[in-house]
């Protein structure tokens, strides 16, 4: 038999499981122009439906008049709030425990709010239907201002004052302003005042985390066709919660679950832009009712950075104390939380400002508080996690800016000021002072590897030399060495504190393996180009040891897979892979026993070794999984069932933390404002690593983001809520010319209580990246008495920066 | 509504005819008419090269052009490049160095990098950088495409000076 | 994005195209590469009932270099400049900017014609002719006239070239001395923040002519007469580049947008401006 020829090395290769970088097999059809998006599909008599939008940020809507508009050849219907009210469905729910229109229902709180949706037979003619709708506006005092939003008189949501004036009580509790959504409090506010009156170094600083949009290449979209003759619906769109849109369909439309189908097919990118339930779903499915046809609704640009899930837009201002050798002794966050409109905020129901309270970052600080309020503006709703877990990045920049001003105010060494306030190695695991326990780390390691790596001494003696040169005009360009530590919360959640809309954030496995040795295993998970088809195949490969080559892999389909919540916040690996590696278990538990009687001995006396059962002490005898599958479907075995299949539904003990080291070296153009990255350097500890050349793609691709939002990327507003950066014209979205090439590195803390040891890695270069760019802009100015000033860094900002230190006179 | 036109196109080498309002922009004859989805959209202004197809020899996003503006012309697609049992160097060189996650551009990028070979068959990494700066890429920070594209190239030079 | 309907029109004699212009008026545009036209129309920013798309039109895409005087057809493209060995030698700042302009698809669409014709201050295209003293050729239904570019612009969309005239070519006398296209911009793909256009002649270290130009600094591409004379008699030393930048910021008058306020926009100019002259002179 080949088998017995084969090496145990060559046995591991071929199963192409955990560790090994295995070539994708999702690149076949993309690379041929195969991939399956949702605009790809198209059903016979599909129509098109689209949005006529409020130009306005703030105004009453006195009239909708569609006469005009259902004269438009290929027009077949206007839906607006009052065709939706009968059914209950002018409002929907929307994840943070309010409630959005879904079209205006006498009024607009944003620019591009949906007012009329046009059902037409093409999008053509639905382009001409929207321009012929009449909408009369009544406008209304703008505030884009959380800030003035908190003192003026201007009601953006009437619905949610009572007729006394009074106002009641939201989702999160008291509010105390009608604009106010709520106040979010984590960690101690006498001791951490106490600790702050009494420190011996006391610095405060605000910041400005603007807003920005996740901006995936493919816009949200979807197809509802609603099977009258079954009393079936599918809908197929760009989801990346599958599950939890089928249900929340349900429970809004009052469809039964088990009539609903809901696919993601290919998503052409996410990045949390996904995540959220927009009035466009809502229309698509009610257009399908009234019409009986399937109706397909696309985004376009415009409307997708305009109205569809905005990220950040956190206003923060914090106190940080500390001994005067540098020891921190305590840290105060308040954040003014710019939620727009609606709040539909992506974050589990009990963390209305998700997981800000991991601002203590990767340091030892014995006493914090954190508190967050959420306010309604006149923008657009959204608060999604922009590749990162819940508010992780606003936690990450918020405490990486802290700890560089305190740097500069203690007059200390950033990079030395970090080393002596991170969390010990043996500290973990390690409960922090706003309450998460750290699952383990290894930071000191991980920091001197990286400070090494880069020649850090090096770099600051280079930087002094270019600061003299530079007063002495002997050059134009300073230069930063951008640093930053990042600690990252992923893996949501355990079910005991963490859901969304009621739903456990548990994820979840089915596996079944074939007569011939084969094996199909369904995800409650769907990919947006992270390589599920690939990594998750190479775990249970490992699990299971059949070769990850004959596992199909398969995700988006809620008919056939099992349930789960989703693709975002790196939850993929912690939760969902570790159902796999469970589920994998089960297989293999079973597989044990069949080995055991078909090698005719105690299910204790064979043991698993990478491919096959081995008779203990006696290698010579085995059974290959491959022979174990087929027994599993041929043989008779008293006291075991017929077949080879398991399922999990994993709900993990706790999140997964991983944790990074980033340099980045930059010259700043003094004159122009304009940066060059000279080097980024990247350590990530993502735990136990599935396939290396994925990581690096990711740890690539999250900088990128990275880069981008700390360099330029904004939804910029003026005063009246017009937003001025509605196109990739003015929205900054790098090109391969304005992008460096990054070294990545890596050290390995594997996680103590998932199955596999594996954190996720998704998201960890966009949290730790945007504070290491920013920081880099900022210690260019450093020796030039910078402390703080806000991102994007654009060319105008830096050269503001300059300006306002004098570097220009 | 106007009257509609009657538009040839050879597309990957097959002619095509049809009656088409002028307005019908060519990423929706090619993706809607002809079911020819590899060609994405992405930004509609012309920014993200996700509709990127060959024209008449040049590289052309194809939801800035008119289907009457391409009547009468030769057009090739990410579907008229390699073929599965023989795929194109470009496509072999994504897969093989990771040039590639979300797939949504890729089309646009191959189609695009197969032109810049074709003008520049030793393109530097600067050169890559620039000829593909018409086509973005939200997931891979591109340092795998130009590697991909590299790759490629070395890899089509060395069957070209085999073949001599 | 779907633009309003339209009729289309493909002719092949100019002929046809100026009697579709007389027909049609305001509802009538010519189109070359479309890059510019075609998203406003899909964002219903442009209205076009008639569009006379010129690309059958026989001799547009020619160039010719003959007599120290160069011939730039209008539908002549960036990538075809770019590209032209002859060009490249008689002017290389055409090369230089082109480069700079949008990015390669773009480029293989995007036409001098256009780029000139359209009136956007944001196109490279004018304030290079102006550097250049191009002329630009229109033809309309009482024949032809010449218009030069420094006279063309008049504000934002608006030229000298009347709605029933067609910018058939640019004619451009062949450059001397050292030249530089400078610009700053957000990122490839993106208008300039600032960029300025130099032609410079030294003799004997001295500088005995210098032309200037600068985009999307106004509502008009600017040629800043006051400020090529700033340089001229001088040895181009610091104090003349400070003349030669005060000049220019005379002549400038830009808005805020979201590349930043005027004060930065200003401030840029004059560096780009500067940078400009340096590397012009260094290659003079």
């Amino acid at each position: 038999m080949k088998d017995e020829v084969e090496s145990r090395d060559d046995r591991v290769a071929n199963l192409k499981g955990m560790g090994c970088s295995r070539k994708r097999v999702e690149d076949a059809r993309f690379t041929q122009g195969k991939g399956n998006y949702v605009d790809d599909i198209k059903l016979d008599g599909m129509l098109f439906g689209d949005f006529v939008r409020s130009p306005y940020a703030h105004a009453r809507i006195t009239s909708i008049n569609a006469e005009e508009a259902l004269k438009v050849p290929g027009v077949l219907a206007v839906l607006t709030a009052a065709d939706l009210e009968p059914l209950g469905l002018h409002w929907m729910p929307t994840l943070a425990g309010d409630k959005q229109m879904v079209l205006a229902d006498g009024k607009v709180l944003f620019q591009g709010q949906e007012v009329a949706f046009v059902v037409a037979e093409d999008r053509f003619a639905a382009a001409d239907g929207i321009e012929a709708v009449e909408v009369e506006y009544e406008e209304l005092p703008v505030i884009v201002d959380p800030f003035e939003a908190m003192k003026t008189d201007v009601v953006l949501r009437e619905d949610l004052v009572a007729d006394d004036g009074s106002i009641p009580d939201g989702a999160h509790g008291p509010r105390t302003h009608p604009n106010h959504i709520f106040t979010w409090e984590a960690g101690e506010k006498e001791a951490t005042q106490q600790v702050l009156d009494n420190a011996e170094v006391l610095v405060e600083e605000s910041m400005y985390y603007h807003r920005t949009h996740p901006c995936p290449l493919e816009t949200c979209g979807c197809v509802a066709s609603m099977d009258k003759v079954n009393g079936k619906l599918t809908l197929w769109g760009t989801f990346q919660a599958p599950h939890a849109i089928r249900t929340v369909v349900s429970l809004i439309s009052g469809i039964e679950e088990h009539n609903i189908r809901v696919v993601s097919p290919d998503i052409g990118g996410g990045f949390g832009n996904k995540v959220g339930a927009y009035p466009g779903y809502v229309c698509s499915v009610v257009a399908s009712i009234v019409t009986g046809k399937p109706v397909k609704w696309i985004e376009d640009r415009m409307d997708n950075l305009m109205t569809t899930a905005f990220a950040r837009d956190y206003h923060m201002t914090g106190k940080i104390s500390a001994t005067k050798e540098g020891k921190i002794t305590g840290l105060h966050c308040h954040v003014t939380a710019d939620h727009g409109g609606f709040d539909a905020c992506a974050d589990p129901t009990k963390f209305p400002a998700g997981f800000m309270n991991i601002c203590t970052g990767s340091y030892d600080i014995p006493t914090a508080f954190l508190e967050v309020d959420g306010v309604y503006t006149n923008k657009a709703p959204g608060g999604v996690s922009y590749r990162c877990s819940f508010r992780v990045t606003e936690a990450v920049y918020f405490i990486e800016r802290m700890v560089e001003v305190l740097a500069i105010e203690l007059g200390m060494d950033a990079a030395e000021l970090r080393r002596i306030n991170f969390i010990k190695k043996e500290q973990f695991p390690y409960k922090a002072a706003l309450g998460w326990e750290y699952d383990s780390g290894d930071y000191h390691t991980a920091w001197d590897k990286a400070l090494t790596s880069v020649d850090y001494d090096g770099l600051r003696a280079e930087q002094a030399q270019r600061v003299e040169d530079f007063k002495a005009g002997k050059t134009r360009k300073l230069m930063g060495v951008g640093l930053s530590f990042f600690t990252e919360i992923v893996g949501a959640g355990p079910v005991k504190n963490c859901d969304i809309l009621g739903l456990g954030m548990f994820d979840s496995c089915e596996i079944r393996i074939h007569p011939t040795g084969s094996a199909i295993a369904r995800l409650g998970t769907i990919s947006q180009g992270q390589g599920h088809a690939t990594t998750f195949a190479q775990i249970l490969a490992s699990e299971i040891g059949l070769p990850a080559d004959s596992i199909t892999i398969e995700e988006g389909d809620t008919d056939t897979a099992p349930y789960g919540l989703g693709t975002y916040g790196s939850r993929s690996t912690p939760v969902a892979g570790a159902a796999t590696a469970m589920a994998g278990r089960k297989i293999r538990a079973k597989a044990q026993m069949i080995a055991a009687y078909l090698l005719e001995v105690h299910d204790n006396d064979v043991e698993f070794d990478v491919d096959r059962f081995v008779v203990k002490g006696a290698p010579e005898k085995f059974k290959t999984m491959k022979e174990i599958a087929f027994a599993a479907y041929n043989q008779a075995i008293p006291g075991i069932e017929p077949g080879l299949e398991a399922v999990s539904y994993y709900d993990p003990p706790n999140m997964t933390y991983p944790f990074g080291a980033y340099v980045c070296v930059m010259d700043i153009d003094v004159d122009t404002g304009v940066p060059e990255i000279r080097r980024f350097y990247a350590l990530d500890d993502c735990g136990t690593r599935i396939n290396p050349m994925i990581i690096e793609g990711q740890v690539h691709g999250g900088l990128t983001e990275a880069l981008a939002v700390a360099l330029g990327q904004e939804i910029a507003y003026d005063d009246m809520g017009n937003v001025k950066t509605g196109t990739l014209m003015d929205f900054f979205l790098p090109t391969a010319w304005e992008v460096p090439n990054y070294e990545t590195d890596h050290t390995v803390t594997p996680s103590p209580h998932h199955p596999i040891g594996a954190k996720g890695v998704g998201e960890s270069p966009h949290v730790g990246g945007v504070p290491c760019f920013s920081n880099a802009v900022h210690d260019a100015f450093r020796a030039f008495g910078l402390r703080q000033t806000n991102m994007p860094h654009d060319h105008w900002r830096i050269w503001k920066t300059a300006n306002e230190l004098g570097l220009h006179d | 509504m106007s009257k509609k036109m009657h538009i040839k196109l050879n597309v990957n080498g097959k002619d095509e005819e049809f009656l088409a309002e002028p307005r019908e922009l060519l990423i929706y004859t090619l993706r809607e008419r002809l079911n020819i989805t590899g060609p994405h959209i992405g930004c509609e202004t012309s920014h993200c090269g996700a509709c990127t197809v060959t024209i008449d020899g040049k590289s052309v996003k194809s939801c800035t052009m008119f289907a009457a503006q391409a009547d009468g012309k030769e057009i090739t697609t990410i579907e008229g490049i390699g073929t599965p049992d023989s795929l194109h160097p470009l496509q072999e060189a994504f897969k093989e160095h990771h040039g590639l996650q979300c797939g949504y551009c890729t089309p646009g990028m191959i189609t695009r990098a197969t032109k810049l070979l074709e003008e520049n068959p030793n393109p530097s990494e600067e050169d890559i950088r620039f000829g593909m700066a018409g086509n973005l890429c939200r997931c891979t920070g591109y340092q795998n495409i130009v590697k991909s594209i590299l790759a490629a190239a070395a890899e089509m030079n060395a069957a070209k000076e085999a073949a001599e | 994005m779907i633009p309003a309907a339209f009729d289309y029109y493909r002719p092949t004699k100019m002929d046809d195209v100026i009697a579709l212009l007389k027909e049609h008026g305001d509802d009538a545009r010519v189109m070359a590469g479309g890059h510019s036209l075609i998203p406003m129309m899909k964002l219903r920013m442009a209205e076009i009932p008639h569009l006379i798309d010129l690309q059958a039109i026989d001799g547009l895409n020619e160039i010719f270099i003959e007599d120290g005087q160069m011939t730039i057809g209008a539908m002549v493209t960036q990538h075809d400049l770019i590209n032209h060995a002859g060009l490249e030698a008689a002017a290389p700042i055409l090369r230089e900017a082109a480069l700079q302009i949008a990015d390669p698809q773009v480029r293989y669409m995007g036409t001098v014609g256009g780029n000139v014709a359209n009136g956007d201050p944001g196109n490279d295209m004018p304030g290079l002719m102006q550097c250049l003293d191009a002329t630009f050729l229109l033809v309309g239904p009482d024949g032809e006239r010449s218009v030069a570019a420094r006279d063309f612009y008049e504000a934002a969309y608006m030229t000298a070239r009347e709605d029933e005239e067609v910018l058939t070519s640019v004619s451009i006398p062949a450059p001397q001395g050292g030249y530089a296209y400078e610009k700053q911009k957000r990122k490839i793909g993106d208008y300039a923040t600032a960029a300025a256009a130099v032609q410079i002649i030294k003799e004997d270290g001295k500088c005995t002519a210098a032309s200037i130009a600068m985009t999307n600094l106004s509502d008009t591409p600017i040629y800043s007469v006051d400020a090529g004379a700033a340089l001229v008699g001088t040895a181009v030393d610091a104090a003349a580049l400070n003349a030669a930048k005060a000049a220019m910021l005379g002549d400038i008058d830009p808005t805020e947008d979201n590349r930043g306020p005027v004060a930065f926009k200003k401030h840029v100019a004059g560096v780009i401006l500067a940078r400009a002259i340096e590397r012009a002179w260094s290659r003079a």
